[in-house]
């Protein structure tokens, strides 16, 4: 029942968990060059600034969720994509949940690795439940002030 | 549904506040599917409590000692004839015929069904309302001046940045779980009327010698069980960079603040560990990525949201000789010097409803009452009212030759106490009768103290009397004159009293006068403290300056003769 939601050029999709491994960016770092792996998961207390020098050797990033209401991975993923400027899969792991979903991928999330109680096929719906953006985040980056006269007649059309 | 009323039927004025575009009214609209599936969810197992509670929280739902309560948001306080017509609906339909407005300047429903919320909200979003981040760990309503627009000392009129702030964290994604509840205020007065000392951030608008609008910007305050005044980080941030300046103190506060522990997640905890510069510092430091980005506000959206808060068409004849009235009816002349304030256009006046009546908790409106004001703000007042952190209501446009025919409405509905910044004046929280986290019952607490001061509350003069029913401070009583705590003593209600706390302009937090006391002695307690007042007063003082003068310590001796019995130091 549960998954993992990819983002794909046609939308939100959902696949079988993949087993991808991620390494606690702490065990990355102290691992030699050699056996680092592409793949490191951040803690909420982890620093992204501290993965700057590393970018080019990763592959994957995974911000974990401790609990659904734990915000601190919001921040984190939007200054790696807004600061750092990664464009590589930046994933949610952990307490990921149908009704933070929508915030995660605001704030630039593209891959969701849903926990275990979770209905894959519902949560695919969770990303287009509210239509109105106010301000701007990694995925929308103008606020709505900027962009009006689209927005107005985008939900014109979609009422007509 | 649409409302009759709304949209400024028949072409007339489009009253001075906000009104939905499609835009908004979708992004409502939606959130009300939204929370209608959660609770469905929720409802047929699907989802957990646990996961349920921070949604519903988010849209307002708070499990109760006895029913669930709904909080309903009133943006800054500002209300038109046909919202408050639905929220006597929703007293009606889905309550027990009322609501009780809030310190936060919104009302609140102590008696809803989970399963009616969704409904409850729908006719909200109808009438251009939500209950949207009225609790939870995340931004909360935006409160300001309950007199913005129309005070004679106003310099910046805060509304329209108000609601530029409530879009702006309305579902804010990556604010959407702070360690803990982040209040934000406006001033733009002279006087401060929204106690923004008090608040997570708090903004001052104010011009500069340019004649631009300026903020002060303001960190760290809050109440509970660790009192704080907001300390000043920026003294002169453009308007155009409120929200950028925003995004980064609030993403300085989400990565670091504690969640360890409830009740240290306040952001003000986090300014105090850095020290303001500190944190002002590492603000500063987000900042300047974000500085002249996106998010800078524009001319033209201010200009939009501007063009709403307009003046009312004003009649040019609306003054009034009121000297004979006064003269014939003392309970009249009473009322005026109570309870109307002065307003910026010659011949107006603010007129302020009592809601702090004999045997009525404060704060507590009837259906009928609701519907009431409506008819009044229709007929004196353009079509609005006010909600203040007074937990009264405001007639903010009333022609001074309507005042005596307003006062006859007025009293005739039992809202024209002349008692507004008297000792019945009282802010009270909800307290045990209603709110699980109370460990007093603050409304016959009030009842009390009301019998006791009521006989000499004129005599007394100002005196903010702020009660709350435990150390979440709902009741402001740290920043009352005197401020009253309820606290749990094995099991029994006590009280703590606090002197010399105030939220204006010359904020200072309340200092505790000693041991606690039984809620019997509470009301005579705080009469010792009024007689010590009026014996040492000078004249002019009120009571806070009486206060101020003398310090604590001839308080504490009034508060506990020798003789009277007294718990253990709380």
């Amino acid at each position: 029942m549960s998954g993992l939601i990819r983002f794909t050029p046609q939308g939100p999709v959902l696949a079988e968990k993949d087993g991808r491994v991620f390494t606690r960016f702490a065990d990355w770092l102290a691992a030699p060059v050699e056996a680092r792996g592409g793949a490191v998961v951040l803690a909420p207390t982890d620093d992204p600034a501290a993965l700057d020098e590393h970018l080019s050797s990763l592959s994957a990033i995974a911000i974990e969720f401790p609990k659904p209401t734990d915000g601190r991975g919001f921040s984190i993923a939007t200054l790696l994509r807004t600061r750092l400027g990664w464009t590589g899969e930046l994933r949610a792991v952990g307490a990921v949940a149908y009704d933070q979903l929508a915030f995660m991928a605001r704030c630039g999330f593209d891959v969701f690795d849903l926990r275990e109680e979770e209905d894959g096929t519902a949560c695919l719906r969770a990303f287009s439940e509210i239509g109105v953006l106010y301000q701007g985040a990694v995925d929308q980056k103008l606020p709505l002030f900027r962009r009006r006269a689209q927005a107005l007649a985008a939900i014109a059309e979609r009422d007509a | 549904m649409r409302l009759p009323c709304m949209g400024g039927a028949g072409g007339g004025y489009l009253k001075g506040m906000y009104r939905y575009d499609a835009l908004d009214r979708r992004l409502v609209e939606d959130r009300v599917a939204q929370f209608r599936d959660q609770t469905a969810r929720y409802l047929a197992g699907k989802l957990s409590a646990d996961d349920y509670k921070p949604l519903r929280l988010q849209n307002g739902l708070y499990e109760q000692r006895h029913a669930p309560m709904l909080r309903v948001a009133i943006p800054y306080g500002m209300l038109s004839t046909a919202q408050l017509r639905v929220l006597a609906e929703i007293a009606r339909r889905y309550d027990r015929g009322y609501g009780h407005f809030t310190t936060r300047q919104n009302i609140q429903y102590n008696w809803v069904k989970i399963e009616e919320t969704p409904d409850i909200l729908a006719l909200l979003a109808g009438a251009e309302m939500h209950a949207i981040q009225t609790s939870g760990n995340c931004v909360r309503n935006v409160t300001t001046d309950h007199f913005a627009g129309i005070a004679p000392d106003e310099e910046v009129d805060p509304r329209p940045y108000s609601e530029l702030m409530r879009q702006w964290s309305t579902l804010n994604p990556e604010f959407a779980h702070l360690p803990r509840k982040f209040k934000v205020a406006f001033n733009g007065a002279r006087e401060d009327r929204a106690a923004t000392s008090v608040h997570d951030l708090a903004f001052d608008l104010y011009k500069n010698a340019a004649g631009e609008v300026r903020l002060r910007v303001k960190v760290g305050g809050g109440q509970g069980r660790t009192p704080r005044l907001a300390v000043t980080i920026r003294e002169d941030l453009p308007w155009q960079e409120m929200l950028n300046y925003t995004e980064a103190v609030l993403r300085a506060y989400n990565r670091w603040g504690r969640r360890d522990n409830l009740y240290k997640a306040r952001i003000k905890i986090l300014v105090e560990a850095l020290g303001p510069e500190k944190f002002a510092h590492e603000v500063d430091a987000d900042f300047v990525y974000l500085e002249g980005g996106a998010g800078t506000l524009t001319q033209e959206e201010l200009d939009r949201v501007s063009s709403f808060f307009v003046d009312p068409p004003y009649a040019g004849d609306a003054d009034a000789d009121l000297s004979n009235a006064r003269a014939r009816h003392p309970r009249f002349a009473e009322w005026l010097d109570r309870n109307v304030a002065a307003h910026k256009r010659p011949g107006y006046a603010a007129v302020t409803l009592s809601f702090k009546r004999a045997g009525i908790a404060p704060g507590d409106a009837t259906a009928e009452q609701l519907d009431a004001v409506a008819d009044l703000a229709e007929r004196y007042s353009f079509g609005e009212a006010r909600v203040t952190h007074y937990q009264n209501l405001v007639l903010s446009d009333v022609a001074q030759r309507d005042l005596f025919e307003l006062w006859l409405a007025a009293d005739a509905l039992g809202l024209a106490e002349a008692n507004i910044g008297l000792a019945t004046d009282m802010i009270t929280c909800p307290g045990g009768d209603f709110c699980a986290l109370a460990n007093a019952r603050s409304i016959p607490l009030a009842e009390t103290i009301r019998a006791r001061l009521a006989p000499i509350e004129n005599e007394i003069g100002d005196l903010a009397i702020k009660i709350s029913g435990c150390i979440n401070s709902c009741g402001h009583h740290h920043v009352g004159h005197i401020g009253v705590l309820g606290v749990d003593k094995n099991g029994e209600e006590w009280y703590q009293v606090l002197v010399g706390g105030r939220s204006d302009t010359e904020s200072a937090l309340g200092q505790i006068l000693g041991k606690s006391v039984a809620a019997e002695e509470v009301a005579s307690l705080i009469e010792r403290l009024a007689q010590l007042y009026l014996r040492e007063r000078r004249r002019g003082e009120r009571f806070i300056d009486t206060a101020q003068r003398l310090g604590v310590e001839p308080f504490k001796a009034a508060a506990y003769p020798a003789s009277k019995p007294a718990l253990e130091t709380a």
